[in-house]
Order: C-alpha cells, then sequence, then structure tokens
C-alpha cells in the first residue's frame, strides 16, 4: 500500500492527475450521495490535489518546468500539460485555500440561512467541477483548452452562486453568467484569430511564432480581444459589475472560496499571455497595454475603496475591497518590471490568504447570526471573541499592517514604483490603503464599540469546525508576514524568469 | 470602375466575414439593450453563432474536400477548428441550458423575466436593508 501511494507521488502523471482527480470525483459525488461522505471525499479529492501541488512546486523549483503529454502526442500536435514555477505556485495556493474552505463547508452547508436546503451533493458536484476547471486553466499548455476549462469552472461557478438562499442569488448568478459568457466568447475570439495567423494552439508554439508578426492588425486584435476578455473574468474595474452581487448572494462558503480562487486564476491568465504569450514588448509597446492598467488599476482601488466605504452589507462591502484588491494586482502588472510583477504575483498569494480568512469568518458570523449586515455585527466582539479577532487580523492584512501579509506585498508594490518615480501611483496605493482602514474601522466599531439590538438574540462562538480553518488562515496571514521566505523567492524567480527568459 | 471592382471583391473575398461581425454586432446589442431574459439569452446564441462561423470560415478552402480518404495532391479543409468549434458547440449549450434553468427559477422567485422589474425589486430590497428594515428576513 505505502509502496502504492509513494509510486503515485513520484509518478510522471502528476501534472494530469492533479486535473483528472476533480474532474473524475465530481460524478461520483453525485452518485455517493451522501453528506458526510460527500464531504470528507470532497475534501480528501481538494487535500490530494494540494499535496499533488506542492509536489510539483518542489519538482519544478529544483529541476525545471515540466511538460506532460497528453495521450503521448508531441506538443505541437498534441496537447501539452506545461507546469513551470508559475503556475504550480498560484496551484499550490488555490488548491491549499479550497481544503481550508472545505474543512468548513459541512458545518456551513447545515446553515437554512445561507444556502437553499437540500442540495448538498449538488453543491459538491458544482465545487468539484469548478475546482477542476480552475487547475485546468492553470496546468494546461494549450489555448484553446484554456477556454474550455475556464467554461468548466464558469458554468461550475453559476450554478454555485444561485444556491443562495436569498432569491436575488439566482439574478446575481444570471448576470454573472451574461456577463462570463460574453468574457468568454471574446477569449474564443481571441485564440481563433492567434490560431488564424500562427495555425498553432500551443503556448509555446505561440510565444515563438508571434514576435515575426508582432506588427500585424490581426494579432494586435486578438491580443485586445483576449485582454478585455479575461479582464471580464478577473473583474477589473470598470468591468466588475457582475462581482458584487455574485459575491454578496453566494452561500458564504463558495464567496470564499470564489474569492480566493477564480479572479486569482484570471489574473495568472492575464499574464501568461501578456508575459510568455504575447511577451512584454508586444504589449507594453505596440499594444498600449501600461497606459491602460495604469489608470484601470488606479481607478479601482480609489473607486471601488469609496464604494465599498458606503456599503452595509459587509459581504458586498469586502466583495467591492476584493476589486480594489485586483486593482492592487493590475497596478503590478502595469509596472511591467520585475519587481512590479513579482509584488502583483505576492499580492495574489496573500489577497487569497486574506480575503479566504475574511469570508470563511463572515460565514462564520452569519452562522451564528443569520445576517451580515453592519447591525447584525453590533456587539457581536464580545460574543463571539475568537471569530471576530480572526476577523480584526484579516482586516489588518487588507490595510497591510506590518506583520501581517498585506504589508509585504504593499511594500514591493511601493517599492517598484518608487522605482520607477511613478509618484502619483504610490500615493495612489497609500491611499487606498487609508480608504481601506474607514471600511474595516466600521466593522470593529460595530463589533466592539456598539451595543447589540435589543432584537438580537444573543450568540456563542462559531462551532469549532468553523474556527480551524479560519484561524490556520489567519495563522497564515502572520506566518507569511514575518517569515515571506516561501511567497518572495518563489515570486522573485517567477518574475525573473517570465521577464528574462519569457521570449525563448 | 477599379474602386468598384476592388470594393467588391473585399466584400465578397470576405464575405463570411462580414456576416461574422454583423451577428456578433446582433448579438451583442440584443444581450446589452434587451431588458426580456429570454431575448437575452438568444443574444448570447447569437454572439456564439457568429464565432463559430468565424472558425469555420478560417478553415475553408475554396473547392476543397473533407479530409476524409483524400486522393493524393487533392486539397482538403482544415479539421482542426472544425473539432474545435464542435467543443465550442457544447460549451454553448451548455451555458445556454444552465441560462434557460436559472431563467425558471427567476420566474419562479421573481414573477417575471423583465430585468427592469428584477432591477427594480432589489433597488427596494436594498434601501429597505440599509435603512435597517427587513435585516429580519
Amino acid at each position: 500500500m505505502k509502496n502504492a501511494v509513494g509510486g503515485i507521488m513520484n509518478s510522471v502523471h502528476l501534472p494530469i492527475l492533479q486535473v483528472l482527480v476533480p474532474l473524475l470525483a465530481a460524478p461520483l459525488c453525485l452518485l455517493i450521495n451522501h453528506k458526510k461522505l460527500n464531504w470528507i471525499f470532497t475534501l480528501l479529492v481538494s487535500g490530494f490535489s494540494f499535496f499533488v501541488a506542492v509536489q510539483l512546486l518542489m519538482t519544478v523549483s529544483n529541476s525545471g518546468p515540466l511538460s506532460y503529454h497528453l495521450g503521448g502526442w508531441l506538443p505541437p500536435y498534441g496537447i501539452e500539460i506545461h507546469i513551470d514555477q508559475l503556475n504550480a505556485f498560484v496551484a499550490m495556493i488555490i488548491t491549499a485555500i479550497s481544503t481550508l474552505v472545505l474543512l468548513s463547508a459541512y458545518t456551513s452547508l447545515e446553515d437554512k440561512n445561507d444556502i437553499t436546503q437540500g442540495v448538498n451533493t449538488y453543491f459538491y458536484v458544482a465545487y468539484l467541477l469548478c475546482f477542476a476547471g480552475l487547475l485546468g486553466i492553470l496546468v494546461t499548455g494549450d489555448a484553446f483548452n484554456l477556454f474550455v476549462f475556464l467554461e468548466i469552472s464558469s458554468l461550475a461557478s453559476y450554478v454555485l452562486i444561485a444556491l443562495g438562499k436569498d432569491k436575488r442569488a439566482l439574478w446575481a448568478s444570471f448576470q454573472y453568467l451574461v456577463m462570463g459568457t460574453i468574457g468568454a466568447t471574446f477569449i474564443l475570439i481571441g485564440i481563433g484569430l492567434l490560431y488564424m495567423k500562427t495555425g498553432t494552439l500551443n503556448m509555446a508554439d505561440l510565444a515563438a511564432r508571434l514576435p515575426e508578426m508582432a506588427d500585424t492588425r490581426t494579432v494586435f486584435v486578438a491580443f485586445c480581444f483576449f485582454i478585455v476578455g479575461v479582464c471580464l473574468k478577473m473583474a477589473v474595474f470598470p468591468l466588475h459589475m457582475w462581482l458584487p452581487n455574485a459575491y454578496a448572494f453566494a452561500p458564504t462558503v463558495v464567496t470564499a472560496f470564489l474569492a480566493a480562487s477564480a479572479t486569482k486564476v484570471a489574473l495568472y491568465v492575464v499574464v501568461r499571455f501578456v508575459f510568455v504569450v504575447f511577451g512584454v514588448e508586444f504589449s507594453f509597446t505596440i499594444v498600449p497595454l501600461q497606459a491602460v492598467f495604469v489608470t484601470l488599476g488606479a481607478l479601482g482601488v480609489i473607486v471601488a475603496s469609496l464604494v465599498a466605504i458606503n456599503q452595509k452589507n459587509i459581504k458586498r462591502m469586502l466583495a467591492y475591497s476584493s476589486v480594489a484588491q485586483i486593482g492592487y494586482m493590475v497596478l503590478g502588472l502595469s509596472i511591467g518590471t520585475a519587481t512590479g510583477l513579482m509584488a502583483s504575483l505576492l499580492h495574489l498569494f496573500n489577497h487569497a490568504l486574506m480575503k479566504g480568512a475574511l469570508f470563511l469568518a463572515l460565514g462564520a458570523i452569519f452562522y451564528r447570526v443569520g445576517g451580515v449586515s453592519l447591525k447584525h455585527l453590533q456587539g457581536i466582539g464580545k460574543e463571539m471573541p475568537l471569530t471576530m479577532a480572526a476577523f480584526v487580523i484579516g482586516g489588518l492584512s487588507i490595510i497591510g499592517m506590518p506583520l501581517t501579509v498585506g504589508f509585504v506585498s504593499k511594500w514591493y508594490l511601493l517599492q517598484a514604483a518608487l522605482e520607477q518615480s511613478w509618484y502619483m501611483v504610490s500615493l495612489i496605493i497609500l491611499l487606498g490603503s487609508l480608504l481601506s482602514v474607514i471600511y474595516i474601522w466600521k466593522v470593529v466599531e460595530a463589533a466592539y464599540f456598539k451595543p447589540a439590538l435589543a432584537d438580537r438574540k444573543p450568540v456563542t462562538e462559531a462551532p469549532l469546525s468553523l474556527l480551524i480553518p479560519i484561524w490556520i488562515l489567519v495563522l497564515a496571514n502572520l506566518y507569511f508576514g514575518i517569515d515571506t521566505n516561501l511567497s518572495v523567492t518563489t515570486t522573485e524567480q517567477v518574475a525573473q524568469q517570465l521577464l528574462q527568459g519569457g521570449k525563448p | 470602375m477599379t474602386f468598384d471592382s476592388d470594393f467588391l471583391q473585399m466584400f465578397y473575398g470576405l464575405f463570411n466575414y462580414w456576416i461574422v461581425v454583423a451577428l456578433m454586432m446582433c448579438g451583442l446589442y440584443v444581450v446589452i439593450t434587451d431588458g426580456n431574459l429570454i431575448k437575452k439569452v438568444v443574444g448570447l446564441t447569437i454572439l456564439q453563432t457568429s464565432v463559430f462561423i468565424l472558425y469555420i470560415s478560417m478553415a475553408n478552402i475554396a473547392g476543397a474536400t473533407a479530409p476524409i480518404e483524400v486522393p493524393e495532391g487533392a486539397v482538403y479543409s482544415n479539421p482542426l477548428p472544425h473539432v474545435l468549434i464542435l467543443t465550442a458547440i457544447v460549451v454553448s449549450i451548455s451555458t445556454t441550458a444552465l441560462a434557460l434553468a436559472l431563467i425558471v427559477r427567476i420566474k419562479r422567485a421573481y414573477h417575471t423575466v423583465e430585468e427592469d422589474v428584477i432591477q427594480r425589486w432589489d433597488v427596494k430590497k436594498y434601501r429597505n436593508e440599509k435603512r435597517g428594515r427587513g435585516h429580519h428576513e
């Protein structure tokens, strides 16, 4: 038995197993159709993916990129699964967060205020499909496969959002479906135009062939369609309209998962295409991507933060805060230097940690109180001290206090902006932090300094099954804020590789 | 005269692509402007169909055959875009099916499939929540 497990863990088939296992597990869940067994099964699958991702990251860091040929067909013709440090790193974050979120899923699904009852099985099926789709986007080295996996994960996430108890969840899901489908169609157009011009779909092959035809209008249009499509998925500032409602009305487990993974994977796709497939030179000289991204990123940080301040529903507030954080990542990309790219990737990692912690803490509050508007939270600081403490630490991380992860990524972002003497941008980064102080403070004030409403029943601390994942994430927030070894070295290497070896 | 023939050549030579662009714009226009959810889905389908035609057009060669048992030296169409678009069609069908299923649920919850009515209901509910009413629900 031990040998068999060892055999699997060392097998050359790891890259595909990571996608295949969740994908095949989804229909199995439908067959199991048992509350507890489904949960354990899904948790195991997610945990397996996490171990595979860690294994892959270690292999890739030590001995360079892995390439797996599906069905034994050689890359330019067959489908290739390509794993390098960039996608192994993102896959590790996604799988880790997913495993933690799933830990709390069982208790959270019991909550009849949060999720439509009697849909447990469908929840796990949709969750696993979404998970498989996201991992598929990460590992694939084929542009068309990327589209297919994107659609798998999107379709599953529409279902997940529609599981929310509030009927507005249905409407939010439909709006997301329309926006998401337009985005995916744009991506399809972009890929089609690229294929028309180059005759290949393999990303490495595309990267090799594109430079010689960089001046043509087809490639330019393909780039624009592709980037706009991915930005829709990523919820970059003016294209974020689907996100607040989708996050606010989806079940809290789903919100925690999507906030920490879906937009991050879209950011990965942008990084992959801007820096590897099209190449920095094309993206930043022929297409005015820098100007576009710097404007949208800065506007996103300011406007979304201001809107977040004005929200009474904490879930929606955090959703707008997510849009602002995506603004930071886009700003990091727009700088176009190794430091900027590294800051962006670092913020991807850190934001997954902090938003995961915050949304899970909100989930615990929702579980006990039955709502997450400011009024519900009044006086909760005394009744649920551990949950609220977790929320506060997560909030400090969003603000960017030293000793939390938020500080680390903002520090590198500032450094990157100052290196280029972009003083306006560095001011905006600081202003965004100040604005986030205001909205986090609103929650702290309600929770600790206001008496509980008279008509609210007294509550007790959240159950352990919810608290454990929250605190693991919170401790990760603190740990990676102090010991930045893993995150900083990995992202630094990735950024160096992408900017130097991006063009083979 | 030359202008005319150039123009005609461009028009007929790229005829498929003109149709693609026209369909794409029609689809997007319907999605954006029409308030009826069913019609929105129709618009989405038109948008996606236009992309299918784009892919199939690029694989097409005038006078070529299908790549089945091709005699030596014969011209045949590139099968790969056809295969790709078959996948995209499946994706499109699933999206449409999911959208229609959602509309059924929306109709049951809101008793309407008109966007503006739903929007108005949502805004009212949102304002109530902001004033602190309705949080008991």
